[in-house]
């Protein structure tokens, strides 16, 4: 697609550790449109966080990149170091999952929001103190200039991730990147953030990255979705086709283990099995070992990402199946 | 509870804990084994000099008297004469505090001095060469005794390479501090080997914390990511470290004093015990200890300005 904000090819992020290597993403290809937001979900381990850090190069030096990302055309991978500082923070922002631990306990709010405006822009001290208070005036937070001053103990904990978005929203980024921002949250609160979140990408005109394990915040939030397992891409697609219509086993299997709307007392029916460890290469399909659409192929040959409908794409050896199945 | 009143509840605990001090020298000086005033006079002891003496020392009224009169003094700035120098106690030390002083300052900033770049080098170089190589060098520092790293220092430096004097203290500051120059390496040697070690550690696991990836995220220069959210946050359990091991470089400064013969209260201690000049000894047991919690005081305060969740 031209014009795509943010384009990601065949990402592969391996972690060297003391037990070998890891291959915690494994040729994942994806891109974001302007003003789109997209969800990346997947269990725990399936290696969608690391691919979101991967993006603006937040990984350690035990993580190796390769792959492309490119960033309105430049690539941020092979980007010099001066030009990628001004990019993150300023043009492709970041949110994660523990307010707490990712707020620095030792630095008031307001100095956190103002140290953004300090790199992004050339606002004189009173005009980054204004910007500052109208930031957390922007996420909800009232009382703006006494709170400037005060540390993250001082917040809640959904106030301390509306602070966050602040720090976030305060250099006008075009994209967000969003690592679990709502799973530390309670019910309620987690309502709350995903609302002002829509609210402020809407208003801005931003687009979205949202990690998340949760299918329900998914549906809520996202125009498209890309479903992971074990490192790598299973399907693609706008978030009601993917819904109603999954071409990949595995995302069959995740819509069918949850409780939807209408048969609250239909059966749930659980995947059996392990997700497979991403310290061994597998050859084929990585959910085959716990899928119940096999075929001969699926055990030795990798499926390729393909797109089956318009807008929709699966990595699937039953995709045709599937897709025939449900007819057009 | 803010800032304000946390500091005058802090600043107010000291008084208690003078007075604990006070009791406790108290009761250590009468806790001493034998009879101070027959140790005092030896074999001139006559008994109408025993009597003189003790009354001198006012060791013949009752406990509570003497305590009474031990804190009255004490308030009144009198803390008795030296029996080996006939002068005042207080003189005695304010001569020689002021020696200790710029020595343990001197050793405490050549090991900060020392131990906190070299702790950044090996905390990004973790488990590399540079970062081998110097904590080989400090578990070198770590295990070697102040008076023997003080005598090979005035071994090769002094005695031998004659760069440095092998003694004593000069008249004026420039002069003071190239005496003290040595001294203060050796007093300074294993305590950087703590600071070091303990910060690298701290850098370490800072390293490696969310909001270090959050403060690399926003586009703040890599510099900055070092210093504002890395080291000062790393600093934090350093801080606590320095204040709890000033007791010890005191005590160290005992010992290198000695070796140097630099004329500090650490020798003033060690002579005052080999003359048993009890009131000196009691005198100099007193200041350390206000000193040492004093010195309490100022880590408590500084880690209140680096980290807002102490005032809590």
């Amino acid at each position: 697609m031209s014009g795509d904000l943010l384009e990601i090819t065949d990402l592969k992020v391996t972690f060297d550790t003391p037990r070998g290597p890891v291959h915690a993403v494994d040729g994942v290809s994806f891109s974001v449109g302007r003003g789109e937001v997209l969800g990346i979900v997947g269990e725990s381990g399936s290696g969608k966080s690391v691919t979101l850090r991967a993006i603006p190069r937040l990984l350690h030096a035990n993580a190796a990149v390769t792959g492309r990302a490119l960033w309105r055309g430049q690539d941020l991978f092979a980007m010099d170091a001066e030009t990628l500082r001004r990019v993150r923070g300023g043009k492709i922002a970041a949110i994660f999952q523990e307010p707490m631990s990712a707020l620095n306990p030792v630095l008031p709010i307001g100095q956190q929001i103002d140290e953004v405006l300090v790199a992004h822009t050339t606002h004189d001290r009173a005009a980054r103190r204004r910007r500052g208070a109208e930031l957390l005036g922007l996420v909800g937070i009232a009382s703006a200039a006494t709170r400037l001053d005060q540390y993250p103990h001082e917040f809640s904990g959904g106030m301390r991730q509306r602070a966050m978005i602040a720090i976030a929203l305060a250099a006008n980024p075009e994209l967000l990147l969003a690592d679990e921002p709502t799973t530390a949250l309670d019910v309620t609160i987690q309502d709350q953030i995903l609302k002002l979140m829509l609210r402020l990408v809407a208003e801005l005109g931003m687009s979205m990255v949202l990690v998340t394990h949760d299918l329900g915040v998914i549906a809520e939030t996202c125009d498209r979705v890309a479903v992971m397992y074990a490192g790598r891409l299973c399907e693609t697609g706008v978030v009601a086709e993917v819904f109603e219509r999954p071409l990949h086993a595995y995302t069959r299997a995740l819509l069918q283990s949850m409780p939807g709307e209408g048969a609250a007392r239909a059966q749930l029916i659980p995947i059996p099995g392990q997700p497979p460890r991403v310290d061994k290469p597998v050859p084929g399909c990585a959910f085959a070992p716990r899928c119940t659409l096999t075929e001969a192929r699926c055990a030795s040959e990798r499926p390729l990402l393909r797109a089956l409908a318009p807008a929709h794409a699966s990595a699937c050896h039953a995709g045709e199946r599937l897709l025939a199945e449900t007819g057009p | 509870m803010n800032r304000g009143a946390w500091l005058v509840s802090r600043l107010l605990q000291i008084i208690p804990t003078f007075i604990l001090i006070g009791l406790a020298v108290f009761v250590l000086a009468r806790l001493l084994p034998g009879n101070v005033v027959e140790a005092l006079l030896g074999d001139r002891g006559t008994d109408e000099a025993v009597a003189r003496l003790t009354a001198q020392l006012g060791l013949d009224k009752s406990i509570p008297v003497q305590l009474l009169q031990y804190f009255k003094a004490i308030l009144q700035g009198d803390l008795g004469d030296s029996l080996a120098m006939r002068i005042k106690v207080t003189t005695l030390i304010a001569d020689r505090l002021p020696v200790t002083g710029m020595l343990t300052l001197m050793a405490m900033v050549i090991a900060i001095g020392v131990a906190v770049p070299l702790a950044f080098v090996a905390a990004l170089n973790a488990n590399r060469w540079p970062d081998l190589a110097i904590r080989w060098v400090f578990q070198l520092g770590l295990s070697s005794p102040v008076f023997y790293v003080g005598l090979i220092l005035l071994t090769v430096f002094a005695a031998g390479l004659r760069w440095f004097p092998v003694g004593g203290y000069g008249d004026t500051l420039g002069d003071k501090l190239y005496h003290l120059f040595l001294p203060a390496v050796a007093l300074a040697f294993s305590f950087s080997a703590v600071v070091m070690r303990n910060l690298r550690a701290s850098i370490l696991a800072v390293l490696t914390a969310e909001y270090v990836d959050f403060a690399r995220a926003k586009g703040i220069a890599a510099r900055l990511v070092l210093f504002r959210h890395v080291l000062r946050n790393a600093l934090i359990a350093t801080v606590t470290l320095v204040g709890l091991h000033i007791g010890s470089l005191l005590g160290g400064a005992v010992v290198t004093e000695s070796v140097f013969a630099v004329p500090g209260v650490g020798r003033l201690m060690v002579d005052s015990i080999f003359s048993r000049d009890y009131p000196v000894i009691q005198a100099l047991t007193l200041v350390l200890a206000v000193l040492v919690s004093l010195a309490f005081l100022v880590t408590d305060i500084v880690q209140m300005w680096l980290d807002p969740r102490v005032s809590r």
